[in-house]
């Protein structure tokens, strides 16, 4: 006989097999909490996901706390301006571990249709590592779901002992830089120049998927080409504000 | 107070108010000419083209002689070819209903030249609209109170819709793994 089949048998007597890691992963992903947050049309799936025709509260997740605080994963749903990433970054370093990010449609995954605009962050994997990516434009509520049940799957096999925020491994990062704003774009901690200028690619690589081992670094195996750096600004012909602007206004 | 035709307005202007027109633009676009050729005549225009100095004087003009007193909407255009920026502002008869009444400012691109006279005095709508215009143009709007950036953050520098504004490259243009 074995120990599975031991185990229903017991447990059809009323005694109850379990591990601490089974029981705790079990307590977790049954009760993963999104934060309250929609950046476009994505939020409005992400509404039709937690109405009652797909209810969310199936996988345990109807609970979209207000604050970062009491949340425990960031569904990212829509376009990320590059005026909106800080705010998005700074909500992402507020919330408690663990914590979960889910990449939700073409935009926050990658832009989508706005990546070669001048105002929209090419992938939110830039400035947070994601845990799920969602494609669609915007996925449909099935989609949402699906993510979160990845997740969860994700949570599932996960050891108390290995996950990223218990260990003290060298490396793990908890707090990820909050962009600034510069006068050609987005400044990012620990990247020279204009990290992600407005009008010209990113100069820094995504992070790490912590699906894949992640725990906080960028992706050292992407390397930029030689040639894919941002053009100079053309500003010839072109008015800046120090030439003309608020000494003549007004 | 009386609607005006297409391309009405500036034959009025022609006999009322003679020195406001631009007199690069003296000619009227015709059927004929559609306002989408190439070159110069893409430019051929059945509105009135007038010069930056003279647009609130135009714009107090149609509203106090025709009753366009609502100023719905301006937005600003950029011919990098012709090396022009142009501001279409369409006036609204609220009384008597549409269509609206478009007059255009055609200005250079150079910082010297990019500069229009507000009508935020008179029509405070004109606040945000004329700040997009700075914002996403450069162009200059002398008598606008608080001249700032609406979309962009403060701290940046240039102007994203005019089309000599780069747009480079691409996430995907790396080399993985090796």
């Amino acid at each position: 006989m074995s120990d599975l089949q031991t185990q229903m048998d017991l447990e059809q007597q009323g005694v109850l097999f379990t591990t601490i890691n089974k029981l705790y992963n079990w307590g977790r992903r049954s009760s993963v909490w999104p934060m309250q947050f929609g950046l476009a049309c994505c939020a409005i799936e992400m509404i039709a996901a937690a109405a009652s025709r797909y209810d969310i509260s199936r996988f345990g997740s109807e609970l979209f706390r207000a604050s970062p605080r009491q949340a425990d994963v960031m569904i990212v749903a829509g376009t990320v301006t590059k005026k909106m990433v800080p705010q998005v970054v700074r909500l992402f370093n507020q919330m408690p571990e663990p914590r979960y990010v889910i990449s939700m449609g073409a935009c926050a995954t990658s832009g989508g249709p706005f990546r070669d605009g001048y105002n929209v962050v090419r992938g939110v994997d830039l400035y947070v590592p994601v845990d799920v990516y969602i494609p669609g434009c915007p996925p449909r509520p099935e989609a949402l779901l699906h993510s979160l049940m990845t997740l969860q799957a994700q949570i599932d096999v996960q050891a108390l002992q290995q996950v990223r925020w218990y260990g003290d491994d060298e490396g793990v990062v908890n707090e990820f830089p909050i962009p600034v704003f510069g006068a050609e774009g987005l400044e990012v901690a620990g990247i020279p120049g204009t990290a992600d200028p407005v009008g010209g690619t990113p100069k820094m690589p995504p992070f790490v998927s912590p699906a894949l081992g992640g725990k906080g670094e960028r992706d050292a195996s992407i390397k930029a080409l030689e040639g894919n750096q941002p053009k100079p600004m053309l500003r010839a012909g072109t008015v800046t504000i120090e030439e003309v602007g608020h000494g003549i206004a007004g | 107070m009386a609607l005006l035709a297409r391309g009405e307005l500036r034959s009025i202007l022609q006999t009322q108010l003679p020195n406001v027109l631009d007199s690069r633009w003296d000619t009227q676009a015709t059927d004929q000419v559609e306002a989408h050729g190439e070159g110069q005549t893409v430019l051929l225009d059945f509105d009135a083209v007038v010069k930056a100095e003279a647009i609130v004087e135009v714009a107090h003009f149609v509203r106090d002689t025709f009753g366009y007193d609502f100023l719905s909407n301006i937005t600003a255009v950029d011919y990098l070819k012709q090396g022009l920026i142009e501001l279409v502002y369409q006036f609204y008869n609220a009384a008597e209903g549409g269509p609206d009444l478009r007059v255009r400012v055609r200005i250079g691109r150079s910082p010297e030249e990019c500069i229009v006279p507000s009508l935020t005095p008179t029509w405070p709508g004109a606040d945000l609209q004329e700040r997009e215009a700075y914002d996403m143009y450069g162009v200059v709007f002398p008598g606008h109170p608080n001249l700032a950036r609406i979309y962009m953050w403060d701290e940046f520098k240039g102007f994203p819709m005019r089309k000599d504004f780069p747009k480079t490259g691409d996430k995907y243009t790396h080399v993985t793994g090796e």
